[in-house]
């Protein structure tokens, strides 16, 4: 140890020369190593702490300054009709937004601001007062020429947002039908609802790098690739839809009716070619109406059929073979006694064919036909022609219309079930159940989407009795049946009108239900229309004189409207009809 | 052997260079791409609108208005109507 100090010490003196006073003591050194050291390892902790602790937070604010992700809107799909015309089109509107804390607008550009969006200074004030949120709709939906003036009032914190809003160019004519979109342009009734998922678009988004211009400069990746939504067509004929419109608001205001509907049927292919509605409302209008106008009746409300539902009791009758279109019916003189009620016809007869009991719709008749069936049997006709089972429309709200268990009913139910009391149905329904005397005793699917094939029914009575029921039906609008005024110059017309009492608190009122279901041409039927008129106020009441016209416009229209051959001579129609003979309600 | 590092380097800076300009050009060419995206869905907006539009004219109810009021039309009654039976005269049409 002391050698060891000796030579360095000698070191020192011998070799640096360095002035005893000016040696450094060795504190100093070490001192300045230590402070050396201390900053480099705070760097290094730094570093790590950046690089490791808080990589992503930073490598975010760093993307945020020229990485941008940006929404690809996908528009909704188009609704057409058959023929490929729009009945629905989405197409884009602006809505302003702002953000209150970054706005800086003069007084005067303040006043050009409300002036543009409707509204007075004090709502928009009312809108900008909070100023912690950075995000306020002050108008959404705007047409696009407002909004481009409000581009150029160049106001900070203010910018534009692109929606789309629907557009429905029939209006009040195809309301009910389509139903309507939300602000969001999410379908939130009718057919805007039920084909929701495959008319709604799906918006998509993607990463991408701006310049310091905007411009986005490079497409980084495409996070969700945006999925427009898929046109759909409707199975609906525009023009037929109008005239159905046309003449359900004709009949409606003639007879001082609450409301009306009609309903156009494909005969064949069980496509809804006309659904309308009245009174209506215009859905292109936000404002929207009371929900009682809202209400598609054709597929919501359910009614009793009354005697519209005779051509399935007598077709029922028919094929247990206890009945043969000619057999005598004993009609008791118009009166019949059945549990305890009376069962009654306007005009009393003795004896009817069965043809006639459907001629002349007399209630006795179609109970006799009801009751000499087993309830079982009866039942699962009714059954089978749709009466209680869904139309699979899909439209949102549908009734599906009430038959109750056989094991239930009593002699009288089963009896004024015969001529459509204690049933109930929608109109689309019995439009539907009308399809077995169009197809030879088959009921096919009905559709208010277009279909390709034609699809494929379910057989309910034979051929041979569905032909010999459609021969009674044409007997309705002769001269002697209860609608001549449903005849169609040119073409022959099976049919069958309904006239019932409303139900009000169970109890049959003096308010009625006027109904016509009728096919044409009934040598080869295209086409199957239904009518029901709900309260006509006027003098009339019956089927055959409120629904009966309305079925005839629409249906000769239609018939001329879709180039279907005559059947019949053009000097078919005996007029003046004779006296109507006027049903029993 | 300082030559063949001379060369290198300038390789190195001419693939660098070139580097920069493909890439510029490839931003140059994406904003005409997204310009052009721009306005193909513009035109299909407008093509939307013009639909609308069309169909909005078209509509049953107005033609019909405009029928009798401007031009003194009217929908011939039932009994007015004549049926035509087409038939194929010899060497005519069908």
């Amino acid at each position: 140890m002391r050698y060891a100090h000796a030579t360095a010490g000698a070191a020192r003196r011998g070799r640096l020369h360095v002035p005893e006073k000016l040696v450094l003591p060795g504190w100093r050194a070490r001192l300045l190593f230590l402070g050396l050291m201390l900053g480099m390892g705070s760097l290094l902790v730094r570093a790590v702490y950046l690089q490791l602790v808080q990589d992503e937070f930073l490598q975010r604010k760093g993307d945020a300054r020229y990485a941008r992700v940006i929404d690809i809107s996908a528009h909704r799909g188009m609704i057409t009709d058959r023929y490929g015309e729009p009945l629905g089109i989405s197409t884009p509107v602006e809505s302003v937004w702002a953000s209150p804390e970054d706005m800086e607008m003069s007084a005067a550009q303040r006043k050009q601001l409300a002036r543009i969006l409707g509204m007075t200074e004090t709502e928009l004030n009312k809108k900008l007062a909070d100023t912690s949120r950075d995000f306020v709709y002050l108008k959404r939906q705007l047409p696009p020429e407002d909004a481009a003036k409000i581009v150029k009032l160049g106001i900070p914190g203010i910018s534009l947002r692109r929606e789309y809003r629907r557009f429905y160019p029939a209006g009040e004519v195809t309301a009910h039908l389509l139903g309507f979109t939300d602000l969001d342009d999410n379908g939130q009734e009718g057919m805007e609802l039920v084909l929701q998922n495959k008319l709604g678009g799906k918006v998509g988004n993607q990463r991408v790098i701006k310049d310091r211009r905007g411009h986005i400069v490079e497409d980084v990746v495409s996070l969700r690739a945006p999925k427009p939504g898929a046109d759909m067509a409707l199975s609906v004929d525009s023009k037929l839809q109008y005239l159905a419109y046309r003449e359900v608001k004709l009949a409606v205001e003639q007879h001082n009716a609450k409301a009306g509907s009609i309903v156009v049927l494909d005969a064949r292919s069980g496509e809804v070619l006309a659904l309308a509605n009245y009174p209506s409302y215009n859905p292109n209008n936000r404002a929207r109406p009371a929900p009682q106008v809202m209400r598609n009746h054709a597929v919501t409300d359910l009614f009793e059929p009354g005697s519209t539902m005779k051509p399935i009791t007598a077709a029922s009758a028919l094929e247990t073979g206890k009945y043969k279109p000619n057999t005598l019916i004993n009609t008791e003189h118009g009166a019949l006694v059945v549990g305890g009620h009376r069962i009654r016809d306007t005009h009393p007869d003795d004896m009817l064919t069965v043809a006639q009991v459907i001629q002349k719709s007399s209630n006795v008749g179609a109970t006799k036909m009801a009751l000499s069936m087993e309830p079982e049997v009866f039942h699962r006709f009714l059954s089978n022609a749709g009466f209680g089972e869904p139309t699979g429309s899909g439209f949102p709200g549908e009734a599906n219309g009430k038959l109750r268990p056989y094991k239930t009913w009593h002699p009288i139910e089963q009896a004024t079930m015969s001529y459509g009391n204690g049933i109930s149905v929608n109109l689309l329904q019995l439009a539907r159940a009308y399809t077995v005397f169009a197809n030879d005793g088959e009921m096919i699917p009905v559709s208010l989407l277009k279909q390709d094939g034609a699809p494929t029914g379910k057989r309910v009575f034979s051929a041979e009795t569905a032909r010999s029921v459609r021969e009674m039906m044409e007997l309705v609008v002769q001269p002697g049946g209860t609608a001549p005024l449903a005849q169609i110059p040119g073409y022959r017309v099976a049919g069958k009108t309904g006239t019932a009492h409303k139900l009000d608190g169970g109890h049959y009122v003096n308010r009625y239900i006027a109904s016509f279901v009728g096919l044409a041409p009934a040598s080869n039927p295209r086409l199957i229309v239904a009518v029901m008129i709900n309260e006509p106020a006027g003098a009339q009441y019956y089927g055959g004189q409120v629904a009966a016209p309305a079925f005839s416009n629409v249906m000769g229209a239609a018939l001329r409207q879709l180039k279907i051959p005559n059947d019949a001579p053009l000097n078919n129609v005996l007029k003046p009809p004779a006296e109507i003979v006027e049903e029993e309600v | 052997m300082s030559r063949l590092n001379l060369l290198l380097l300038a390789v190195v800076i001419l693939c660098a260079l070139s580097v920069i300009t493909s890439q510029h050009q490839a931003r140059k060419r994406f904003i005409e791409l997204q310009q052009e995206k721009d306005r193909a869905q513009q035109m299909e907006v407008e093509w939307g609108q013009l639909q609308l539009e069309q169909r909005t004219w078209a509509i049953p109810s107005r033609v019909e208005k405009i029928a009798e009021s401007q031009l003194n039309m009217q929908l011939p009654a039932q009994s007015q109507v004549r049926y035509v039976h087409a038939r194929t005269p010899t060497g005519g049409r069908p």
